[in-house]
């Protein structure tokens, strides 16, 4: 009878601890999956579409999760494969240097016009 | 005096962003990264069509000359449309083509074959679409020309096969 309810008891626990896991594992593959852009659905991520080739790309991430690599290297694996445009968060480089400057030129400039707007008055 | 630079700084503006724009369409929607960083690992176990043999797609390229790489599916119409032009592409140059099987059903690839003929030399299966991926294709159909000593893509179309395409196949294997 004691056996019995220690085994149980072990079960439950055993149970637990392997939704725990794979809610872990889904979890990131979800956190990967949103900074991916569907390249063949306009304007979704690859977490948000039902595409074939989005619910491939889920199963290689999970594939890949499983293999033991780590989130940077699925991104580089990716961009290998698809280049800079599938990752929805674009590295500083030569081609996107005017993209993360642009909005602190707007903001400095903006600024300007505040200032002098003000000390004239 | 000032209103009217207004007026021409805002139509000047307006010819601008219209003109950026116009541009923009004529850039096509499926993004693909430049083909001297397609390196591709080829290094990837699949399933071969009608056995259970598994094999390494490294294995099925040759050491010289160039190998064709084609995705596709039987519920994929354009698919059926490019058919012909594998089919030539076969009996033209006797070019080693490699069909991947894109989530199909095994009976249904085989009637599709039956009934088209079949270019292939040899057919490995894509049941969830993972090793499309690993070649960086976006669906079916799609076709890879690759060199076999350097394993690097010469040539990527997306989408089916048509007259255009074809010539420039025929021009870069001969």
């Amino acid at each position: 009878m004691n056996k019995m309810k220690i085994l149980s008891k072990l079960i439950i626990i055993f149970l637990f601890f392997q939704n725990f896991s794979s809610a872990e594992t889904s979890q990131q593959v979800d956190k990967i999956s949103k900074n991916l852009r569907c390249l063949i659905c306009q304007g979704q991520s690859v977490y948000d579409s039902q595409s074939d080739f989005a619910l491939s790309m889920k199963i290689l991430i999970q594939n890949k999760i499983d293999e033991g690599k780590n989130d940077e290297q699925i991104y580089d694996f990716l961009k290998n494969k698809y280049g800079e445009w599938i990752v929805y968060d674009p590295e500083i480089n030569k081609n996107t240097l005017l993209l993360w400057v642009l909005p602190l030129i707007l903001f400095v400039f903006g600024g300007i016009l505040i200032l002098r707007k003000v000390s004239i008055k | 005096m000032s209103k009217n630079i207004k007026l021409i700084s805002i139509v000047l503006f307006a010819l601008f962003s219209f003109f950026i724009l116009l541009k923009g369409l004529d850039k096509s929607n499926t993004y693909s990264p430049s083909i001297d960083k397609n390196k591709i690992d080829f290094n990837f176990k699949s399933k071969y069509l009608f056995s259970e043999k598994e094999v390494f797609l490294n294995e099925l390229l040759k050491d010289e000359g160039m190998t064709l790489i084609n995705i596709w599916a039987s519920w994929c119409l354009p698919c059926k449309d490019e058919h012909a032009y594998l089919l030539k592409l076969k009996s033209l140059n006797n070019l080693n083509i490699i069909g991947i099987n894109y989530k199909d059903n095994e009976n249904n690839a085989k009637q599709f074959l039956s009934e088209l003929g079949n270019p292939y030399t040899n057919i490995i299966t894509d049941p969830n679409g993972i090793n499309s991926i690993e070649l960086g294709a976006f669906g079916v159909p799609e076709t890879y020309l690759i060199e076999n000593k350097s394993k690097l893509i010469i040539k990527k179309f997306i989408g089916p096969l048509d007259d255009k395409s074809f010539i420039q196949l025929t021009k870069i294997i001969q």
